[in-house]
């Protein structure tokens, strides 16, 4: 389903980097001169397997950023390499505020932040050039067509008058807009507009996007064509993302690595498969046969038999007839197979229960409890 | 993946030859700056725009520019030795045609912007607040100095067709530049500060004509007023309060006009000085104001 992540920035080095200042030659070893120097916030699940050097697309150092009366950022200190990042929060959980600061847009009150290598409080214009921005509101003038708008929006990020017309071409027809890119923009469907709006994000081939909410208001088919759109930006162009949505299933499918923010403090960080491991839900479902009328309780009383935990699905559609207990790996997968099999039951479904945001809130809120039980 | 797939038939196969890295020039700030400014301007005639949008604006231009032409063609055929109307005078007769025409034009260039939210996506680029609306500024300045200039030019053409005096009317036909340049920038800065405060286009046309005509209205009542009542001193400086007798003001103290205020009461030269200043304020005002407005609208 997911490539492998490629966090920590192995070889996949963003060309456009510049990872060694050539003027100084390194004779010691110990000499980092050369080096640029980089901000390093928390790194969970980065780990650096034959990294020559670190290549951090985005990095924060306990970025804060305080209005009169609400702290949108508490001191966030995060890196995201290349790939496709996602950034999860409820709404209010400061990530547009995130994504202003990051465009230079807005000075953050304390802290520090690098986009591509430049610092965001003096480097603003040159950030902007190489990055694009899809917002998550309506942003279309209804009355011109997508080939017109995204011509003058390529031309606003800098690229001469022919160039602006081959790479709008090239964008819309490779976000998936053909005839219709003639027409009048008012006349669009949401999915398409959408697709305009990605494409003036990525016209002028940036080598970092923001997508703010870009599911937002998509039909299920829409959204998963969205979804494998994002996908491409990165394993086709080259360009790395940062996608945000409050939806975290969504996220799982599209993104090696995935931040959550709330309440503007981070919540945690961890590439997607980290992410997947430790937080597999399995949910079971089987049938009743005469031996066993109540086979949902036999399962789990054979279940529990075996050492395995297993809750009752409250709260879900079918309630009661549904189990739910944590994977630890391929056995459990097999274990409830042969417990289900043993008992002679038929087995409805057994899958990966999809997981809200709100999950991981609650599980970090046991988790900070608990760590300040153990604290006094 | 599905988007992949051409969607044309069988007969027309695009072949897809993959995504493409652009390694060309990126031109920054100043480029993108005057490409907003062009866009803008072209988009006050309406053109780039759809066909609807192209009708006022010309129509407009029309009308400001055929009673010229009618005049040339008086002053031909009747071998007069003076055009019926003066260079610097011709706005302030169509000043009708020039407020109808900012008040559609302003909110057509920022409003939109504003109301469709495409905002977010300007300051997402390299240009900054500033580049903004200095662009739109010089847009719609430039715009109606087309509109205001373009009469004069068919009168002074006319005027040197039918052979009269060439120093006379090039001097007329300059100072009337100026005083319509003056009066694009003032113009132009007023419709676009009314403008930018509303996302809804009918309220900005408005909302300008509303303070283009209630201003003159008012001025030149109170003028009329203080006429008949003897009391001339006061006229011209009632005349600093409406938008049209500033620039009348303005020309008939510096740049040879006879005034349009009633008795032919212009402002002498001090009072002349203090119309410039008002002007060159109110333009730098408009101006300043309008990154104010801006500054605020971020993402």
């Amino acid at each position: 389903m997911l490539d492998p992540p490629s966090i920590g920035g192995v070889a996949t080095a963003l060309p456009q980097l510049p990872l060694f200042d050539l003027r100084v030659t390194p004779k010691d070893p110990y000499d980092s001169r050369g080096t640029p120097r980089r901000l390093y916030g928390l790194t969970t699940g980065v780990f650096h397997v034959t990294t020559v050097v670190d290549v951090t697309v985005i990095a924060t150092e306990s970025l804060s950023k305080r209005f009169p009366r609400v702290t949108a950022l508490d001191r966030l200190s995060v890196d995201v390499g290349p790939g496709v990042t996602g950034l999860v929060g409820a709404n209010g959980a400061g990530k547009s505020t995130l994504i202003k600061i990051l465009l230079g847009l807005s000075p953050a009150t304390e802290g520090r932040a690098e986009v591509l290598g430049l610092d965001v409080a003096t480097k603003g214009a040159a950030i902007r050039e190489r990055v694009g921005y899809m917002p998550e509101h309506d942003c279309l003038p209804p009355d011109v067509s997508a080939t017109e708008f995204v011509v003058h929006m390529a031309r606003m990020s800098g690229l001469p008058p022919t160039a602006a017309r081959e790479r709008t071409a090239d964008t819309l027809r490779h976000v998936g807009l053909y005839e219709e890119r003639y027409r009048p923009i008012g006349g669009y469907s949401t999915g398409m507009k959408q697709r305009v709006k990605l494409a003036q994000a990525l016209v002028h081939d940036p080598d970092l996007v923001f997508l703010d909410e870009p599911t937002n208001g998509l039909d299920p088919v829409g959204r998963d064509e969205m979804l494998g759109l994002i996908r491409r930006i990165h394993t086709d162009f080259g360009i790395s993302v940062l996608v945000t949505s409050h939806l975290l299933g969504e996220l799982e499918r599209t993104c090696d690595h995935v931040v959550v923010i709330d309440g503007g403090k981070l919540l945690r960080s961890s590439s997607t498969t980290d992410f997947t491991q430790t937080t597999t839900t399995l949910a079971i479902e089987v049938t009743d046969t005469d031996e066993h009328p109540d086979g949902t309780r036999a399962v789990r009383e054979a279940l529990h038999a075996r050492g395995v935990t297993v809750e009752a699905g409250s709260g879900l559609p079918g309630a009661g007839h549904i189990l739910l207990l944590s994977a630890q790996g391929e056995e459990t997968y097999d274990l409830v197979r042969d417990v289900i099999a043993d008992l002679g039951l038929g087995l409805v479904r057994m899958e990966q229960r999809r997981h809200h945001i709100s999950e991981v809130f609650q599980d970090s809120d046991e988790q900070r409890k608990e760590a300040a039980v153990h604290g006094s | 993946m599905a988007l992949d797939q051409p969607v044309a038939g069988d007969q027309t196969r695009i072949h897809d030859i993959g995504y493409r890295n652009y390694d060309g020039p990126r031109l920054g700030r100043s480029y993108a700056t005057r490409s907003l400014y062009s866009q803008s301007l072209r988009g006050a005639y309406g053109l780039g725009r759809s066909v609807k949008s192209k009708v006022l604006p010309m129509l407009l231009f029309v009308v400001m520019c055929v009673p010229a032409a009618i005049m040339v063609a008086v002053a031909v055929a009747t071998k007069a030795n003076d055009l019926p109307v003066d260079y610097t005078r011709y706005a302030i007769v169509m000043q009708a045609v020039i407020s109808l025409y900012v008040a559609s034009q302003a909110p057509q260039s920022v409003s939109r912007d504003l109301r469709f939210k495409t905002v977010p996506l300007y300051f997402s680029r390299p240009i900054e607040t500033a580049d903004y609306v200095r662009a739109k500024f010089a847009a719609l300045a430039s715009a109606m100095f087309v509109l205001t200039a373009a009469p004069l030019l068919v009168l002074y053409v006319g005027a040197l067709l039918a052979k009269l005096d060439f120093t006379d009317q090039t001097k007329g036909f300059a100072q009337g530049l100026v005083s319509v340049a003056l009066l694009s920038l003032l113009f132009a800065g007023l419709g676009l500060v009314i403008a930018s405060v509303t996302p809804r286009r009918g309220f900005g046309i408005a909302a300008v004509i509303a303070v283009l005509t209630i201003s003159y209205g008012a001025v030149s009542t109170l003028q009329a007023i203080a006429d008949t009542q003897g009391s001339t001193d006061a006229i011209a400086w009632i005349g600093l309060f409406s938008p049209i007798t500033l620039i009348d003001g303005v020309q008939s103290a510096f740049l040879g006009a006879s005034s349009a205020f009633p008795g032919g009461f212009g402002p002498s030269d001090a009072e002349g000085a203090v119309y410039v200043l008002v002007t060159l304020g109110l333009i730098a005002a408009t101006y300043g104001l309008l990154m104010r407005r801006y500054r605020k609208v971020g993402l």
